[in-house]
């Protein structure tokens, strides 16, 4: 199973070298053997007595991140659609994509991609899963980018990822709030400690957080933003990830976590509130676009929104009917999306405006919309797997405890979104197909497309049409199991096209019949638009968010990044001054005692009061050659000090670096400007002092208050105990420094060798531009 | 004397700050090298003053001073010294190459 998923990136890393040869093989070929191999390995796992599979591969056991790979009936759903239709819209983008494109990169994405997403749906573990999950938005957001060179590219893909990246990490939040009150990361033992998680405090903040991640991958209300402006990526990469796979994610998690909130009351309202408003927010916004993409872009949103307000519902029934939508979606929606690319490809638009009378050139692309619009519109056929799913959902909503007004509004809310959805999807296929021809418009002669591209959206609508004729054909062996990993108590049930003259089949005759009503009086109600959502534009408001934090964050950084050495120094030192203090304050860290102090004698306090003139006098000297001097007054008199306080090696070494040091000084002074007095205000000068005093202050308490304090037993010891028996030799002071701490010393030279080099270059480049 | 050296280091520190807030590339050398000196003292009083014999073991003594802070700051000296002469040759070659020594004449451009 590990390898399953890592195939596709593994195979991704040769990718760049058989594109090479892409004028001679389409690089497409070698890319779509992959998920076909994938497909074949997990399509073995179907049948009736399926059971879960598990496979662990230690990653980072320490912290509980392994490699968990738990395979159910969900999982196993969603691993059929991503390798299945991931070979179909590979075998698609060979004829759609021509061998002057970047290939390499874009199969490079696409597979990686693949990968990321498989880890998704198979992770059992949750940190494992949030890595796959970010790892899907960042080769969504390079695909959407793939045409660069557009501005919408790069506007669209930076969008997804904003808001998907957003979401991503409230999710990450709230899979941190739920390992830490359960204990461990395996969503499996989550789902088995529910109770503990429905018992916490923080489950409303756990529920939001996670919701977030779902919403915001799934493009529901209002996060939809970016998935109309993801319609600028290539049209195989629009069915692959932001109609089939991707956005499915968020379903997935949500389908995923459901056994934990199931019963939980804010659970139902969020989800089913949200994925109902979505139904009929994207429906009612797909009539009003123009681009064939953006109109099934707003389709898919409300798509989603329909199956994320079944998951919400919970009850078998609506989990059933969620699952069977997911598989009913993809074959349509996907086939759809094909379409849709195939008469961009030979008319040279998608928009709906030009467009028009193509069925007589294009009677095959005509016939594949035809089964995916009408199905997509729940069209009461016995050949089209979309009714199925819309009759299962309509009962869904009928099948709520009609305790609340949200579980009384809800079927209404579903007819009315439904309406808008057979809306749409009339407009899509009669808009294009049938009307007026207005070729002089278009600008290319529209033809039909070649075989190969048909292919793909060929087994897509045959599998409408399948599925559409045998309800019951994946039912019990694939989709039940699918059903059963998210609601337990999900049972066999047959899916019939007549089941009875009863409520699902009326509220189906209302979207049909108020449908075709509304499609044909289309033009005498579109002002409605301009009530709503006229004005309100959520765009606009992301647009503004975005400016409003650009411009925000650069001027709080320039403000404080101005360049000047002194207002960073002034920021560091004052911040470090006022935490520090602050810190030794609360934890009542200062201290004052006279005891144990070393007593003091005459030559000491003078070597002290010299040093204390000389260093003060530093500030006030303008002469190059005294401010020298009162330096090296200062290095010995700390050489004096360590003498007396018995450190004779540090003594040394004191002595011999502070003359080098005075020797360098000089040297360099020489070559220097002069010292100038300061020429600072008087204003500038009190805040400097008052930070240098400060500073000096704290350093000053830190040093009594160590010297007053006696919270650990000096660690030295040590060293005096074993200075001869493990270092053989009886100056302490060298044993630590050669034999204890013997790496210190080998980087403490390393630093002089790395210092040294520096000087040497700095010195030669004046030399070498001397030359020039 | 642990306090004595103490407010030493403190005023070293002072002193060090208050050279590297000003705006001439020397004053700003000067500071880094006193910061070192009240560094070092700093460490040393760690340590208590004046406890026994020089660290170096010796028949029949058994008190000596603290050698922990003396290795680090022999280390920290040599180190101290190594930062300083690479100041100093920056310090010289900024200076040549700008013709100025004054920081707030080398803050650079607006959009960097």
């Amino acid at each position: 199973m590990i390898f399953a998923v890592l195939i596709p990136l593994l195979i991704a890393c040769f990718i760049p070298y058989l594109s090479k040869i892409k004028h001679k093989i389409h690089t497409g070929y070698f890319v779509f053997i992959i998920p076909l191999v994938i497909f074949i390995y997990f399509v073995r796992f179907i049948g009736n007595d399926f059971t879960p599979v598990r496979q662990t591969v230690n990653w980072i056991p320490s912290l509980g991140i392994n490699f968990d790979f738990y395979l159910d009936g969900l999982s196993l759903l969603f691993v059929l659609l991503i390798s299945g239709i991931g070979a179909l819209v590979v075998l698609y983008s060979i004829f759609y994509l021509s061998n002057q494109e970047r290939l390499g990169h874009f199969y490079v994405y696409l597979l990686m991609f693949m990968t990321a997403m498989l880890g998704v749906v198979l992770s059992d573990n949750i940190f494992v899963l949030y890595t796959f999950w970010e790892l899907t938005s960042i080769s969504s957001f390079l695909l959407i980018g793939y045409w660069h060179f557009k501005e919408r590219s790069r506007y669209g893909a930076l969008k997804s990822m904003m808001i998907t990246i957003f979401g991503g990490l409230s999710m990450f939040g709230g899979f941190i709030l739920l390992s830490v009150i359960t204990g461990t990361t395996s969503i499996q033992q989550m789902i088995a400690q529910s109770d503990m998680i429905l018992t916490s405090d923080y489950l409303p903040l756990i529920l939001i957080l996670i919701l977030l991640g779902a919403f915001t991958k799934s493009a529901q209300f209002p996060f939809h933003i970016w998935l109309p402006d993801a319609m600028e990526a290539p049209t195989p990469v629009s069915a692959y990830l932001h109609s089939a796979t991707m956005v499915k994610a968020g379903l997935f998690l949500v389908a995923r976590f459901s056994p934990v909130f199931s019963g939980y009351e804010l659970f139902f309202i969020i989800v089913s509130l949200i994925g109902i408003i979505t139904l009929c927010w994207g429906s009612y916004m797909a009539v009003r676009q123009t681009d064939l993409k953006a109109i099934l872009a707003f389709s898919t949103v409300s798509q989603l929104g329909m199956i994320m307000a079944m998951l919400g519902f919970g009850t078998e029934a609506a989990v059933f009917a969620a699952v069977f939508h997911i598989l009913n979606h993809a074959t349509f929606k996907g086939s759809l999306f094909m379409v849709a690319g195939i008469i961009d490809h030979e008319t040279g638009t998608r928009d709906i405006r030009k467009l028009g009378g193509l069925l007589t050139f294009m009677p095959m692309t005509a016939t594949l919309a035809l089964f995916g619009t009408f199905s997509m519109a729940g069209v009461p056929l016995p050949f089209l797997n979309g009714f199925y799913s819309k009759e299962l959902f309509f009962d869904a909503t009928l099948g709520l405890d009609a305790a609340t007004i949200l579980s009384q509004a809800i079927p209404y809310l579903a007819v009315f979104g439904s309406i808008f959805t057979f809306v749409y999807s009339m407009y899509f296929f009669f808009g294009v197909f049938t009307g007026p021809k207005q070729f002089n418009l278009l600008p290319k002669k529209p033809h039909e497309a070649p075989m190969g591209m048909l292919i793909s959206p060929i087994v897509l609508v045959l599998g409408v049409v399948v599925i559409g004729l045998f309800p019951n054909l994946a039912n019990a062996p694939f989709l039940l199991h699918a059903a059963q990993a998210v609601n337990s108590g999900v049972e066999f049930h047959e899916v019939s096209f007549w089941h009875g003259f009863k409520p699902p089949l009326i509220m189906s005759l209302i979207v049909v019949g108020l449908g075709t009503v509304l499609v044909m009086t289309r033009k005498k109600w579109a002002s409605v638009y301009t009530v709503l959502p006229g004005r309100l534009s959520f765009n606009k408001a992301y647009d503004k968010l975005i400016e409003k934090i650009d411009s925000y964050s650069a001027g709080v950084t320039n403000y404080y990044m101005n360049g000047s050495l002194k207002t960073y120094m002034t920021l560091i030192l004052g911040t470090t001054l006022i935490v520090t203090f602050i810190f030794m304050l609360l934890t009542n860290g200062f201290a004052l005692s006279t005891d144990n102090s070393a007593d003091f004698s005459v030559l000491e306090i003078s070597v002290v009061i010299i040093m204390i003139i000389a260093a003060i006098a530093t500030i006030f000297m303008n002469h190059n050659v005294a401010a020298i001097l009162v330096l090296g007054v200062v290095g010995f008199g700390v050489a004096i000090l360590f003498v007396t306080y018995r450190a004779p090696d540090i003594a040394l070494t004191q002595l011999v670096i502070e003359t080098i040091s005075v020797a360098l000084f000089l040297l360099c002074f020489y070559h220097l400007p002069k010292l100038k007095k300061s020429t600072d205000s008087a204003k500038t000068k009190i805040a400097n002092a008052t930070i240098a005093i400060g500073f000096g202050a704290l350093m000053t308490a830190i040093g009594i208050s160590a010297h007053s304090s006696n919270w650990f037993d000096s660690i030295s010891e040590y060293f005096i105990e074993t200075s001869y028996t493990l270092g053989g030799g009886d100056n302490i002071v060298n044993v630590i420094l050669v034999d204890m701490r013997g790496l210190d010393t080998l980087f403490e030279i390393a630093v002089l060798g790395i210092a040294a080099l520096a000087i040497i270059g700095l010195i030669k480049y004046k030399k070498n531009k001397g030359a020039e | 004397m642990e306090i004595i050296i103490s407010i030493l280091s403190g005023v070293l520190f002072a002193a060090a700050i208050y050279n590297i807030l000003q705006k001439q590339l020397l004053r700003i050398v000067i500071g880094t090298t006193l910061l070192s000196h009240g560094a070092h003292l700093f460490i040393f009083t760690m340590g208590k003053l004046k406890t026994g014999q020089p660290p170096v073991l010796t028949d029949g003594i058994s008190d000596y001073t603290d050698p922990l802070p003396q290795a680090l700051i022999l280390t920290s000296i040599v180190i101290s010294f190594g930062v300083t002469s690479l100041l100093l040759v920056l310090a010289y070659r900024t200076t040549q190459e700008n013709n100025t020594d004054n920081m707030e004449q080398l803050r650079g451009s607006e959009n960097e």
